[in-house]
Parts: structure tokens; C-alpha cells; sequence
């Protein structure tokens, strides 16, 4: 009989608009890797913030180690030795590296004993080879030394059950590799690992039990061995989507978009692009691969008019749109999906009507002489809603509590339908689950079969791949190569993005 | 008295000038660094200096004076703690409220105290041998012992700040609280007994006004010290050690004002009376464009309530 150290019994969560965790149970054994798959707002984030204490179940009990336990605040999951790295990294960028390991911890004294915290740091290096500079400020390190940092958190504290909110969303191939390497290594001590994913691939990796999560329920436990990829697709994704990714290539040889020169400062002052050239054809879907923070983000931003350009041109249909408004540039037929979703791509607070009709409320039908029409609005958004199998239960409740992939599927929407000559979609699919995704990937094809050109940024190179017909990689704030699709292979992508000289 | 003394006793004033600006703005920078931003300051203020000056008073006693008036200050931050910890209420209406409060408060109370003097002040203890040193001795060890205090408050505020775990749940807490909240360390708590602490020092700073600078009530005595406190918070840029040489540069400020009307200058007193906010002016113009380029910040989380359970 194996030891159960975790379970839930019939958890139950409420939110005001929508009930998150239906009767949810599960066991967490002694010593495994136990992968909680499922679509984005299938509940499994929800219920490992009440599983960390920070939200507190509707209903519904929690088991540690047989106990019946309450966990009324992250205080309380930490006593009891539960540890979570969260899928938005918690840690406090202006604070070192080393400040940010101990914050919280009583045991190094009340004026820090930063002898006795680096020792203890040189056994985690050595015990599981996760190496730190403890002295740098958390700003200045790259997403994955912050993984390193959350993970060692954790392990400071002494946790035995570890929970991980979607790792691998931030980290590179190599980087991922790493990560699992370590889970193994303790897995072997004993400690028990919760992974939640929505990713097949990682999924049959890593974990030894999986569980499926569809829409707040469990739908399935099952061990990994006695499994297959396209069950638990199907598992998670309740019936089975055909998708056709046909891709009718269009491009003609008349360039829609020409970049020249383009050198951007980032908001800290260095520079971020340190000369761009770039022709995107007309009909084309250019996909610009790229590990996040080497310039695909200013590119965009910059080609959207968000950003200033110091020097170089931007050309577009023949116009000159170097540092023109946004607005100018998108009536000019240039859209924008942007990377971040509840920063820029929607206002959380506001209904999803408002949000849908952000790019048109001043234009007739919507409003007429400065006066809104709200009927009209609410028949756009429900319309849109239809069209783009978006899941609005309430319209008019603030967008922030959709699920990623609806909020993703709304802003997609509200910008095709402008219907733009050129669209670019920022790391489109981030974080979404796999039913959305594949809709999204269609959608992006389909206009793309209509003659439509698209710039693609993403890091998930299958995406890039599959989507893609020419692809050029960045680095370092350059355009390192640029390829034919059908020439391209993952390899030499993935060490273009690491810097490698084509 | 020759040049050379008249500078002297300059410095010196400008150093009592200084403290009275010195502890609410240490107070007020840890309560920032929580993420509370406290806008009632100046009445806080008002209330440890009125608290302060009527114990003094009628005990007789200048230093239980000022402990009484500096744990006045404490008590009427928890109005505001409560309001935008407890209730997430808007923190600038709320400090706002306590300023005025603190003026209504004093001013109906104070009546019969208006024009009344202190006769025992905060005595001068000057230090043996440091006070010996010349120039320095007299301009910084010739004093009470509550600027005794401030020197110490800067240097062991400073270190609990940066050395100590106290300070870095602080710290925490202002630019990340839900990250510090992950970490089992309590938001409310934290936030609660800062926002008391920078009431305390906000009192001690009035008192420290009634009991040894002005040691007489008035009606508004602190005459806009707590505004000039909370923009010395951005002039230090929130930090301890900095806030001293903005507390010293206002009390310079105020102390050659009164030397000057004492002098008999041909300035009009309405000029000399606007220069500790004029200086207020230049200094915040100044720090903002310094704090601008140098890319230091308010913490983050100033003036947002944290609710935990928000998706």
C-alpha cells in the first residue's frame, strides 16, 4: 500500500460568475510526479491556490498525510509543508536574488545571517545542481534563473509536496530539460510533485499518475503507462476536433511591410533593436521565432506604433508609418494581437462588451453622434461571441474572469473583424489550451488563405512550423536568419535562438 | 554675538527645525514602503503636537509630554490603517480625512489653550566630549535629548530596513505583496503596524514641535510641516538615511527665516514666510526629475489595497 500524502475530497469552488472546482478528489502519492492536465480554465490553477491557501474552498476537505487539515493562508500550506512555484512567478524584482529565497523565513534571524543562507544554498547546488547569484537583484535575471529561484524557495522551506503551475510555459527546450532533471532528482528523495500542464508532450515525460481536469471536474485519473497522448487529448478536450490546417500559400512577391534600419531603446534605456531590417511579402505569414526578450516584443510593438523609433523606417503599403499614432496605423490596416493579454490586449475590469467593441464604439452602428447604442453593442459582442465559440456566460461581468483562452479568442476576434491587411499576433497561443489553440491556429490560417498577411511572434516552434512560411529568427535584438519554411528544421532554429551563427 | 556664533546658533536651529520634519518623514517613508500611503500626516501631526504640548503642560513634564504626544500620533494613524487595510477604502480620501480631522480636532479642543506657554521645555544635554568638538559639538551635540533620539531613529531605522528580516517583509510587502503573501508572510500585519509606526513618529515630530521648538499652542502650529514631510519622503526616495538631509535642509530653511525676521531684514515677512514652500516647490521639481531618471520609484504597491482572494 503506498502512502498517501495529499488528497482532496468533493472540493468545491465558487467564484461570483462561475464555479471553478465541481467536487473535486484526488490522491497525491508518496514519491511520485502527479500531472493535473487539463484546458485553461478546467480549474486546475484554482484548486491548487486553495490546495496553498489562497483561496479558500466553497466546499470540500483537504488530507495531508491522512489529516484533516484547513489551510487558511499560504502560511498555513507552508507549515504543512506544501511549496508552490506559481505560474506568474512570485517573487519581488527589486529585491536580491538571495533577499527573495529567505523572504518570509524567521530561521536566519533578525538581522539576516547571510553566511548561514549561503551555505544552505551550496547544498542545494550541490544536491540538485540549481545554481543561484545570490546577490543580483531579480530584475536583471532571465525568466529561467527566476525558475531556479522559485524552485529553491521552495526547497528552502522544507517542502515535501511541491506543486508547479505550468513551468515549462516560460522556460526554452534546454531549460525545460533541465527543470525535469531536477523534479526526477526529487522524486527520488521522496518528495511528491503536483504538475499542472496543458501539455501532452511534458505530460508523457515526466509524470507517473495523471489526472484530467475538463471545465471544473476530474474526469480521469489514470497512471502514465496505461495511457496514450491522443487519449488524454481527448480526455481533456471532452469530443474529438477535427482540424484542418490547409494552408493555401498566397504570397506574391509585392512587399506589404518594409523595415529598415530599425533601432528601438527599450523603456530601461539599452538598446533593444540594434538595426532591423525586415520585408514581410503580401499574402505571407512570416512567423519570428525568437527566446522572449531579444526584441520580438519592440518589434511589433514598434511596427504597431507603440514604440519610438529612434532610427531607421518603417514602410508600409507605400506609406511612411515611422512613428505615426496608433490609431493612424490601424486605420491604415495594421492590427495587433498583443503578447500580453490582460495588459494590453484587454481592460480586465471592463464588461467583455466593452472590450469586444473597443476598436469601434465611436462608429456608426455602434454610436450615433457621440451616443452610444448599448443594444447594438451587446448584439456585436453576442454575435462576435457566436462566430468565434467564445463562452460568455455573463457579458457584462468583467472580462478578467474569463478563462485565457475566451479573453484570447474575444481580442482575435475584435481584430479581424477591422479586417486587417497585415495582423500581428504576439505569442498568440500562450498559455491557451489545446482546443483553443488549434481554433486559433485555424483562424490565423484561414485569413492567411484569404490573402491576408500576418506576422507571427512566438516561441513555440511547432507553432512557428506548422503556421509558418517564411520564418526569421531573432537574436539579441537582431535578425539573425531568415528561411523558407519548408527549408527549416527545429535544430537549426533552436540553436539560431540560443545565438548560434547561421 | 560675532559672524562665527551667529552661524553656530543657525545650524543649531536649523537642526531642531530639522527633527521636527526628521520623524514623520522616517514615519512616513516605512509606512510607503508598506504600500499605505498616508496623507494625514499633518494631522497627525497636529494632534501629537496639541496631545503633546496639554501634557506637558499640566504634568509638567516635557519628555511625558512628547511620549504622550508621539502615542496620539500612533492611535489616530490606526483611523487610517483601518480604513484602507481593513476596509480597502481609498487611501487618499482616508488620509485626507485625517488631516482635516486632526485640524478640526485641535482647533475645537485647543480654545483655551491658544497663546498658553510651556515653561519647562526639552532641556539641552549636551554630550560629554563629543559636544567638545568644535563646530560640530555645539551645531549637532549641544542639544536635547530627542534629537539624540532622531540620530539614533535614522541610523537604526536604516538598519532595520536593509539588514533585517523586519525590513525585508517590508520591503516585500510594498513592491509585491501578493508575492510576500505567498510566502506566508501576513499583508495586514505588516501594513497595520507600519501605518502605526509612521503615526507614531508623525506625533512624535508634532510634539517634538510644542515641547522645545515652539513651545506654545497655536491654532495650525504645524503650519504644513506634515505636507512638507510627505514630500520629503520623495526627496529621500524613501530612504532613511537620505531623509535627514531633506529634514535638515527644510529646518535650514525655517531657521534662517525666523534669524532673518529676527534681524530686522527689509524682506517682507509674507516672502520669508513662503520659503519653506517654495523650497517645497524646487525640492519636489527637482527629486521628481532626479527619481525620473534615475529610474527609482515609489514601491510598487503604494496605495493599493491587497485583497487576497481576486482572481
Amino acid at each position: 500500500m503506498e502512502e498517501i500524502v495529499l488528497e482532496t475530497r468533493n472540493i468545491t469552488k465558487i467564484f461570483p460568475e462561475t464555479i471553478a472546482n465541481k467536487n473535486i478528489s484526488f490522491k497525491l502519492k508518496k514519491g511520485e510526479i502527479h500531472a493535473l492536465l487539463g484546458e485553461n480554465g478546467a480549474g486546475k490553477t484554482t484548486l491548487m491556490n486553495i490546495l496553498y491557501g489562497i483561496y479558500m474552498p466553497t466546499n470540500g476537505e483537504i488530507f495531508i498525510n491522512g489529516q484533516k487539515v484547513t489551510i487558511k493562508s499560504p502560511l498555513d500550506a507552508i507549515k504543512l509543508g506544501i511549496g508552490m512555484i506559481h505560474q506568474h512567478f512570485m517573487l519581488v524584482e527589486t529585491l536580491t536574488v538571495l533577499e527573495n529565497i529567505i523572504l518570509g523565513l524567521k530561521e536566519y534571524g533578525f538581522v539576516i545571517n547571510k553566511r548561514a543562507v549561503k551555505e544552505k544554498l551550496k547544498e542545494i547546488e550541490h544536491l540538485y545542481s540549481l545554481k543561484v547569484e545570490p546577490n543580483v537583484k531579480v530584475w536583471q535575471t532571465t525568466v529561467g534563473e527566476q525558475q531556479k529561484i522559485e524552485i529553491i524557495k521552495v526547497l528552502f522551506r522544507g517542502a515535501n509536496i511541491l506543486i508547479l503551475d505550468e513551468p515549462t510555459a516560460v522556460l526554452t527546450p534546454q531549460e525545460t530539460q533541465g527543470l525535469f532533471k531536477i523534479l526526477k532528482k526529487m522524486k527520488d528523495d521522496g518528495k511528491s510533485i503536483i504538475f499542472i500542464t496543458h501539455k501532452l508532450e511534458e505530460v508523457m515525460q515526466i509524470a507517473d499518475t495523471i489526472t484530467v481536469l475538463r471545465k471544473g471536474e476530474v474526469i480521469k485519473t489514470l497512471p502514465k503507462d496505461k495511457t496514450t497522448k491522443s487519449e488524454l487529448a481527448q480526455l481533456m478536450v471532452g469530443e474529438t476536433q477535427a482540424c484542418d490546417f490547409l494552408r493555401k500559400r498566397k504570397e506574391t512577391n509585392e512587399t506589404i511591410l518594409s523595415i529598415k534600419g530599425l533601432i528601438v531603446y527599450s523603456d530601461k534605456g539599452t538598446k533593444s533593436l540594434k538595426g532591423v531590417d525586415l520585408d514581410v511579402k503580401k499574402g505571407e505569414i512570416l512567423g519570428i521565432a525568437g527566446i522572449s526578450g531579444n526584441g520580438q516584443k519592440e518589434l511589433v510593438q514598434t511596427i504597431a506604433g507603440l514604440k519610438k523609433v529612434a532610427e531607421g523606417k518603417i514602410i508600409f503599403s507605400g506609406v511612411d508609418i515611422t512613428n505615426k499614432h496608433p490609431r493612424f496605423i490601424s486605420r491604415l490596416g495594421i492590427n495587433y494581437i498583443p503578447a500580453d493579454r490582460l495588459a494590453m490586449g484587454v481592460a480586465p475590469n471592463l464588461s467583455s462588451i466593452d472590450n469586444a467593441i473597443m476598436r469601434r464604439y465611436y462608429r456608426f452602428p455602434l454610436s450615433k453622434r457621440g451616443i452610444m447604442n448599448h443594444t447594438k453593442a451587446l448584439a456585436y459582442t453576442r454575435m462576435m461571441a457566436k462566430a468565434y465559440k467564445i463562452k460568455l456566460d455573463n457579458p457584462f461581468a468583467p472580462i478578467k474572469l474569463l478563462s485565457g483562452g475566451n479573453m484570447q479568442k474575444l481580442i482575435l476576434a475584435r481584430e479581424i473583424l477591422e479586417n486587417p491587411k497585415l495582423l500581428i499576433a504576439s505569442y498568440p497561443t500562450r498559455g491557451l489550451d489545446i482546443a483553443s489553440t488549434q481554433f486559433f491556429r485555424q483562424k490565423l490560417i484561414e485569413i492567411a488563405n484569404k490573402g491576408k498577411t500576418i506576422i507571427l511572434v512566438s516561441e513555440d516552434l511547432d507553432e512557428i512550423l506548422s503556421l509558418s512560411d517564411r520564418i526569421a529568427v531573432m537574436y539579441e535584438g537582431r535578425i539573425v536568419g531568415i528561411m523558407d519554411a519548408e527549408e527549416a528544421d527545429k535544430n537549426t532554429i533552436g540553436l539560431m535562438m540560443a545565438g548560434a551563427k547561421a | 554675538m560675532d559672524h562665527h556664533s551667529i552661524y553656530i546658533s543657525l545650524l543649531a536651529n536649523t537642526v531642531k527645525a530639522g527633527t521636527i520634519l526628521l520623524f514623520p518623514t522616517i514615519g512616513e517613508i516605512f509606512t510607503e514602503r508598506a504600500g499605505i500611503l498616508n496623507l494625514g500626516v499633518e494631522g497627525m501631526m497636529l494632534i501629537g503636537a496639541f496631545i503633546g504640548f496639554i501634557v506637558a503642560y499640566t504634568t509638567k513634564d516635557p519628555y511625558l509630554g512628547f511620549f504622550a504626544g508621539t502615542i496620539a500620533g500612533g492611535i489616530a494613524s490606526l483611523i487610517h490603517a483601518f480604513i484602507s487595510i481593513t476596509l480597502r477604502g481609498n487611501q487618499i480620501v482616508s488620509g485626507l480625512a485625517l488631516t482635516i480631522f486632526g485640524g478640526g480636532f485641535t482647533t475645537f479642543y485647543g480654545q483655551k489653550w491658544i497663546n498658553m506657554t510651556l515653561n519647562n521645555t526639552l532641556p539641552t544635554v549636551k554630550l560629554p566630549i563629543l559636544s567638545k568638538i568644535p563646530y560640530i559639538g555645539p551645531i549637532f551635540f549641544s542639544q536635547d535629548l530627542i534629537v539624540y533620539l532622531s540620530y539614533i531613529t535614522v541610523l537604526v531605522m536604516w538598519f532595520i530596513l536593509y539588514k533585517t528580516t523586519m525590513g525585508l517583509n517590508l520591503r516585500a510587502v510594498g513592491e509585491n505583496a501578493k508575492a510576500a503573501n505567498a510566502m506566508g508572510i501576513s499583508v495586514y500585519r505588516v501594513r497595520y503596524m507600519w501605518t502605526f509606526f509612521g503615526g507614531l513618529l508623525a506625533g512624535a515630530g508634532g510634539a517634538y514641535l510644542t515641547t522645545s521648538y515652539a513651545p506654545f499652542w497655536l491654532d495650525g502650529i504645524t503650519a504644513g510641516r506634515g505636507w512638507i514631510a510627505i514630500a520629503l519622503v520623495i526627496f529621500a526616495m524613501w530612504d532613511p538615511l537620505k531623509a535627514l538631509f531633506g529634514a535638515y535642509l527644510f529646518g535650514g530653511i525655517n531657521a534662517l527665516q525666523f534669524q532673518l525676521q529676527a534681524s530686522g531684514t527689509t524682506i517682507p515677512s509674507a516672502i520669508l514666510n513662503m520659503l519653506p514652500y517654495i523650497g517645497t516647490f524646487i525640492v519636489i521639481t527637482i527629486s521628481s526629475i532626479i527619481v525620473k531618471t534615475r529610474h527609482v520609484r515609489p514601491p510598487k504597491e503604494l496605495g493599493i489595497p491587497y485583497i487576497r482572494e481576486e482572481k
